[in-house]
């Protein structure tokens, strides 16, 4: 199935846990935030969040910013 | 020596007025340098979409746990979007601080007061304590203080201009008129730029690009805070009115080639 992560199209299992796609893409996992469609998931519940094709997924952390 | 009572926000007590912004710096130990050589108590940083094909350092790895962090807004063109990150800054469990920063404008990049309102008084109401910048206007500072802000931020100038305090006449009628910490931001490119706005009465300053682009940014970061410092301590002191003609500092009289042509 197809997601769009970041923007961009992204293969990925059927049934992938957001965990795991937070797992493969950041090195490190503390203070990520993710949004799934639009709504923030907590991160403990990124386990149980079983992603669907089409879902919009956005991570993001802190960087730099005056 | 005069006494000063701490800059507080949200009754958290700051010793140092110097507030420093963490983006720009070449590497993170010019970062770490900085606040350590400033000795600020509070940063801003931003929130980013991670870049998902290379790694990136985690910069909160770089600011000690004893440093507030304010995040803002950076990237929002209206309060909704606005509210959005400061909701997902709070997610990432680090406090619930946030620099309204709402801007529509790429060429300018002037904040857009009015959106700024509506944000502030979305999450002043969900508990956010919010630090809006705005551009310095008195009636839009009036409505962020009806609107629930812990402080107001009027930008100097230009964002990342280094023009210093071009609003200076607008950031007094602030400093007279609020009855809120008005905290100097944007367009501060050096230390007597920040203590010519200390010294009339700013509660603190936020500097970012003329520290993160200088030749030695943890050596101009110190320099901010001293200078911080001393426009509070002119400020404390009662700063004497400028005159328009000259007055001597010794007496006119009692020259040593003064003559009695009398005799």
């Amino acid at each position: 199935m197809k997601i769009i992560l970041n923007g961009k199209s992204q293969e990925c299992a059927e049934s992938t846990p957001l965990k795991s796609i937070i797992e493969q893409f950041c090195k490190d996992t503390r203070h990520v935030i993710a949004e799934v469609n639009g709504a923030i998931v907590k991160n403990t519940a990124w386990s149980e969040k079983i992603l669907t094709d089409g879902d919009s997924v956005e991570l993001v952390n802190f960087v730099g910013g005056g | 020596m005069l006494q000063d009572s701490p800059f507080t926000i949200a009754g958290r007590e700051f010793k140092n007025r110097f507030l420093l912004g963490t983006g720009k710096f070449k590497n993170k130990t010019d970062l770490s340098d900085s606040i350590a050589a400033s000795g600020t108590e509070l940063v801003t940083v931003a929130l980013r979409r991670i870049d998902l094909e290379r790694h990136q350092e985690n910069i909160l790895e770089y600011i000690p746990k004893h440093v507030t962090l304010l995040t803002n807004t950076s990237g929002a063109r209206n309060a909704q979007e606005a509210v959005r990150i400061a909701h997902l800054a709070r997610e990432a469990g680090c406090g619930n601080w946030i620099k309204i920063e709402v801007i529509n404008d790429s060429k300018y990049l002037l904040p857009d007061n009015n959106e700024t309102i509506k944000a502030t008084e979305i999450l002043a109401k969900e508990n956010f304590v919010v630090l809006p910048y705005m551009y310095p206007d008195l009636y839009a500072a009036r409505e962020l203080v009806k609107a629930g802000a812990a402080t107001v931020m009027p930008l100097g100038s230009l964002i990342g201009s280094n023009q210093g305090l071009k609003t200076k006449e607008f950031i007094k009628i602030l400093i007279d008129e609020i009855d809120l910490p008005i905290v100097v931001d944007a367009g501060i490119g050096s230390p007597s730029q920040a203590a010519e706005a200390m010294e009339m009465g700013a509660a603190a300053l936020l500097a970012n690009t003329a520290v993160a682009t200088a030749g030695n940014p943890a050596g101009l970061a110190k320099a901010f805070s001293l200078a911080v410092a001393a426009g509070r301590l002119a400020y404390l002191s009662k700063l004497p009115q400028q005159k328009v003609s000259a007055e001597a500092s010794s007496a006119l009289t009692g020259f040593l080639f003064e003559h009695d042509h009398s005799q």
